[in-house]
């Protein structure tokens, strides 16, 4: 009796197709070293699948479709690869260059945009076939192209990025995917090496490696130009050494206020929006390397660079002081709020896990195994810009 | 006295190579992870150039010895001489050179 029951629970399991669920609590770990991902669930905390063969995901990053349930993987090696959050699974994976750096999905979710530094320029794909859509070379004198940066998405179907070798910002607007259409900033500042978004699509910011200040294109006036911000922070002061390139993809502005980690500085810099002008330096325990904020706004959690990448500090954001110093582990790579904002997720590299905190009382929730973790990515990110 | 004689055997150039295996182990993923972060996991290139064997091939040891001791003015090399002393810096160069 009991054996024709199993056997029926067996046959119905068989038949039957996935058990329905959504896919807005899902998100991905990325494993560097494996080259592997994770799928894991927010609301259980758990881990649910482990997908491999990804190649070299050095510096990896994803974006979602606006179903949530594909997630779009861009690999260091040029790899694209997207995957099933629901089957678990690959569901299609090309090689689009040689060395790659991030991505963006358009407007209408259709589009795909991938940021290559070999070959220089930006690719674009169909999100649902990864067809090859659009080929932008990111050439700016006789045979020679950029390596392109600070890709993001944004309103209009454009996508914008920045050239690190030809001090260059350029917006690509792909209306008529066919037909793309390329507006040029050139002389923005030296070898722009990231930039951001505002949430409200309007504004687009290059950090600047080898030169004073940031680059500001706003986009609802582009024939202004590009204008150049705080263009005295950091002249008077030695540039200390970076380790490792900030990361300036997440845009932590709480009211009007934008915190963006200095370059060359152990400090976070407070911008007020509507003047752009500098209003406070926090000084912070090493080279900022991302530099996020709670989605409420009222923290701004940041890492640090090699080698005080040990080290998690929350600025309050009532006082603009820090306020609070974790040790997560070895190596703090990323970290990740849940949509509302009550967990963060943290990668902690070399000691092989991955940390949930509570982001009120800062205490820690649960631990994750996880190979060489770096990013994490939710896929609420499938509804935010500039992501 | 064994002691000191271990670090004198250690800090004698021509042996260079021959650190012990929990430093050579820290220095691996130091090259894969942090090194890595601009030069590729695979050191294949990034923001940074290259780092294969075939790539470094007409660079002398010396240079390479000094790039990663005290970086290169105007590119994005920072010094690793706070953290990697010239030994293990000459023994990096020659992992580099020598990989497959």
């Amino acid at each position: 009796m009991r054996f024709t029951y199993l056997f029926i629970c067996l046959l119905y399991s068989q038949i039957s197709l996935a058990e329905l669920r959504g896919t807005g609590d899902l998100g991905l770990i990325i494993e560097r070293e494996p080259a592997a991902v994770q799928i894991i669930s927010t609301s259980t905390q758990t881990s649910l699948s482990h997908i491999t063969g990804l190649g070299d995901l050095s510096h990896a990053s994803v974006v979602y479709s606006r179903d949530a349930r594909y997630a779009f993987i861009f690999g260091r090696d040029g790899g694209l690869s997207k995957i099933d959050l629901l089957k678990n699974k690959i569901d299609k994976r090309i090689i689009q260059a040689g060395n790659s750096i991030g991505g963006a999905i358009s407007q209408d979710g259709k589009l795909i945009a991938v940021s290559n530094y070999q070959p220089g320029g930006v690719k674009v794909f169909s999100s649902e076939t990864l067809e090859l859509i659009a080929d932008i070379p990111a050439t700016y004198a006789p045979n020679k192209r950029s390596k392109v940066v600070g890709l993001v998405d944004a309103p209009g179907q454009k996508f914008i990025f920045s050239l690190f070798d030809a001090n260059e910002i350029w917006i690509l607007d792909l209306q008529e995917p066919q037909k793309p259409k390329i507006q040029k900033f050139s002389n923005i500042g030296k070898q722009p090496y990231d930039a951001l978004l505002s949430p409200d699509g309007r504004y687009y910011i290059a950090g600047l490696f080898a030169d004073n200040g940031l680059a500001l294109l706003d986009l609802w006036s582009p024939e202004k130009g590009v204008k150049r911000i705080l263009p005295d922070y950091g002249k008077q002061d030695e540039k200390l050494p970076v380790y490792k390139m900030p990361h300036l993809e997440g845009w932590a502005a709480a009211g009007n206020l934008m915190f963006i980690p200095a370059i060359g500085q152990h400090e976070v810099l407070v911008i007020e929006q509507s003047t752009w002008q500098l209003i406070k330096r926090i000084p912070v325990l090493g080279q900022p390397v991302f530099v996020m904020a709670r989605p409420d706004g009222r923290q701004v959690w940041v890492n640090c660079a090699f080698p005080d990448n040990g080290n998690l500090q929350v600025i309050d954001v009532k006082d603009l002081s820090v306020k609070k110093h974790l040790q997560p582990g070895k190596a703090v790579l990323h970290m990740e709020f849940t949509p509302r904002g009550e967990h963060v997720w943290v990668s902690a590299r070399d000691d092989n896990r991955v940390l949930i905190y509570d982001t009120q009382s800062f205490k820690e929730i649960k631990r994750l195994p996880a190979k060489k973790p770096s990013g994490i990515f939710f896929s609420s990110r499938a509804h935010k810009m500039g992501l | 006295m064994y002691k000191i004689l271990f670090s004198l055997f250690l800090s004698s150039p021509l042996l260079a190579t021959e650190l012990p295996e929990s430093r050579q182990k820290e220095l691996k993923n130091l090259l894969k992870h942090d090194c890595g972060s601009c030069h590729g996991l695979t050191l294949k290139g990034g923001l940074g150039p290259s780092l294969l064997a075939a790539d470094l091939q007409n660079k002398s040891n010396e240079f390479l010895v000094d790039t990663i001791q005290n970086g290169r003015k105007g590119t994005a090399m920072p010094p690793w001489k706070p953290f990697l002393n010239k030994d293990e810096t000459r023994w990096l160069v020659q992992l580099l050179k020598n990989q497959s």
